[in-house]
């Protein structure tokens, strides 16, 4: 095998001197962390709103959420990429869509990025929800509405916080998924982690230490979100529901 | 729709994989398999393309095919066998490394740093880097990018010198990385960047792709010159000989001429447009001396 095995190149200067191509690749990990949190919050208050209004009794709001989730959910998500950021931008009025181009490109490719992971993840967040609440018995509901709690106060103090207790560990595998999804900004030109590894690929020809670079930082984020997340199961478990794991 | 680019974490792990069964002597592996695979580009006009029947035609890919007949002569196999597989400018150098493709020719700069990592065949072109822009725009020169939106091909030359200049000379232009030249021309043809900075033969070719090639052109001064190799494993001194030995003959014979008139002097798929691409003086020289020195 003809390589050249050279770990110091992380410590050396990148050309313009400014930065080491460790400096790159921490770069690039802010952007993934800045990106996917971003998505993730997006996708949070979306998808619950959406999952709550896939169980509303009103068909109307439950077809448009239903509408939602089949159009991101199964379309892939590099079109929905390649459709925020070289799309959308033609089909708005043509001065708009000139002065959106005309502005720094760095904040088009995250902005059309952002929108396309959260609203991806939103509808499978909304799936989640949706299940979570269905799985509570009917009784629940009833309940509360016998009790004389409007339907809204019934989602917000009976069926959400038992719902969003149950769908904890599904929404963890939601959560990884945000920052595996993220890689796909980098084909738009977002410089963001698996970027940044290219980049460095392409400057200095070691492609093997800086795949397992970045290889080495998506398994620490996602050891420590699923750390967090686990965390955040025991505390919340409702008993009788789910099992201690 | 391409399929997307795999992630890292599943690239790694494929070349970790790879990297213990790279053969080290090419023509002997290719004589085992019956078979040679070429690495080739997709969007790479007119180097190596796709034409609309999806064939992969281009300068670079017709002296890929001139060394598969001198490996079948040589070996002699006469009916080997040949497999393509597309590559990017991020992915060529490994999948040569891991024995993926055998040989690459497109439009591959030979520089001292992939020289560390593989070998370089005899130059087969030389071209300089330079600007495409809109006829309307004014930008005359690389000084009137200040200020704007200049896009540019990730993973290749000019995006190394675009940083730089834009370093050097506090320019203060926003640099947009676009995946594939394909790419990076939709960037400017939607007006997303000001001007396009890629090698010169590179941009003829984009311009013949598109809409109405009369609204575009190439200007400004070349800011490097650099040599284009086909891509070989490194210490395989038999493979490399053969490969120089053909890409010489076919220079010092005047076929490679015939095949730049071919390919930059006459119309070609997929528009059937002419680049009209003056031969230069470095590249008569290159006919006249083949070489395989690097220029970077």
């Amino acid at each position: 095998m003809s390589y050249n095995w050279n770990w110091d190149i992380f410590l050396s200067p990148t050309p313009s001197g400014e930065s080491t191509y460790l400096g790159w690749l921490l770069d690039g990990l802010q952007w993934t962390l800045t990106l996917s949190l971003g998505a993730w919050i997006m996708a949070l208050v979306l998808g619950i709103g959406l999952g709550v209004l896939r169980t509303v009794p009103n068909r109307l709001l439950a077809g448009s959420a239903a509408a939602y989730v089949e159009v991101f959910r199964n379309v892939p998500l590099l079109v929905q990429l390649f459709i925020w950021y070289f799309v959308l931008p033609e089909l708005l009025p043509t001065t708009l869509g000139d002065a959106l181009k005309q502005t720094d490109p760095l904040a088009q490719q995250f902005f059309a990025a952002l929108l396309c992971l959260g609203c991806f993840t939103a509808a499978r967040v909304c799936e989640q929800v949706r299940s979570g609440i269905a799985a509570l018995p009917r009784g629940q509901r009833n309940a509360g509405l016998a009790l004389g709690l409007t339907l809204p106060q019934t989602y917000r103090y009976v069926l959400l916080p038992m719902a969003l207790r149950l769908i904890l560990p599904p929404l963890t595998s939601e959560f990884l998924n945000v920052f595996k999804n993220s890689a796909v900004a980098s084909t738009i030109g977002l410089i963001e982690l698996s970027r940044q590894s290219q980049q460095l690929v392409d400057y200095t020809a070691q492609a093997y230490e800086a795949f397992i670079a970045v290889t080495l930082l998506y398994v620490l984020i996602n050891v420590l979100v699923m750390f967090g997340m686990r965390l955040l199961e025991r505390r919340t478990r409702v008993p009788g529901y789910i099992g201690d794991t | 729709m391409k399929l997307p680019r795999l992630s890292p974490l599943v690239f790694g792990g494929v070349l970790l994989v790879g990297a213990v069964q790279a053969p080290a002597d090419t023509l002997e592996k290719i004589k085992d398999a019956g078979s040679i695979t070429l690495g080739h580009r997709e969007s790479s006009i007119p180097f190596s393309y796709y034409d609309d029947q999806q064939r992969v035609i281009g300068y670079s890919q017709d002296i890929a095919l001139r060394v598969v007949d001198a490996i079948k002569r040589e070996l002699p196999l006469p009916d080997l066998q040949v497999r393509l597989n597309p590559v990017t400018a991020q992915n060529r150098i490994p999948l040569i490394q891991n024995g993926t493709i055998d040989l690459e020719c497109g439009s591959t700069t030979n520089n001292t740093e992939r020289q560390k990592q593989v070998a370089f065949s005899t130059t087969i072109f030389v071209v300089g880097t330079r600007l495409l822009t809109k006829k309307a725009s004014g930008i005359q020169d690389f000084s009137d990018l200040a200020g704007k939106n200049v896009v540019t091909t990730a993973g290749t030359t000019s995006e190394r010198l675009l940083r730089k200049l834009n370093e050097d000379r506090q320019l203060n232009m926003k640099i947009i990385s676009a995946k594939d030249h394909g790419e990076s021309f939709l960037t400017l043809e939607t007006g997303r960047a000001a001007a396009f900075m890629m090698d010169d033969a590179l941009l003829y070719g984009e311009l013949a792709k598109a809409k109405r090639p009369d609204d575009w052109v190439v200007v400004g001064t070349p800011q490097s010159l650099e040599a284009y190799g086909c891509v070989l494993r490194k210490d395989d001194p038999a493979f490399k000989t053969l490969v120089d030995a053909t890409i010489a003959g076919l220079m010092t014979s005047g076929e490679a001429q015939t095949l730049y008139a071919k390919w930059f002097q006459s119309p070609i798929p997929p528009k059937g447009l002419n680049l009209n691409f003056p031969l230069s003086a470095e590249m008569l020289e290159l006919y006249r001396n083949p070489n395989d020195r690097a220029l970077q």
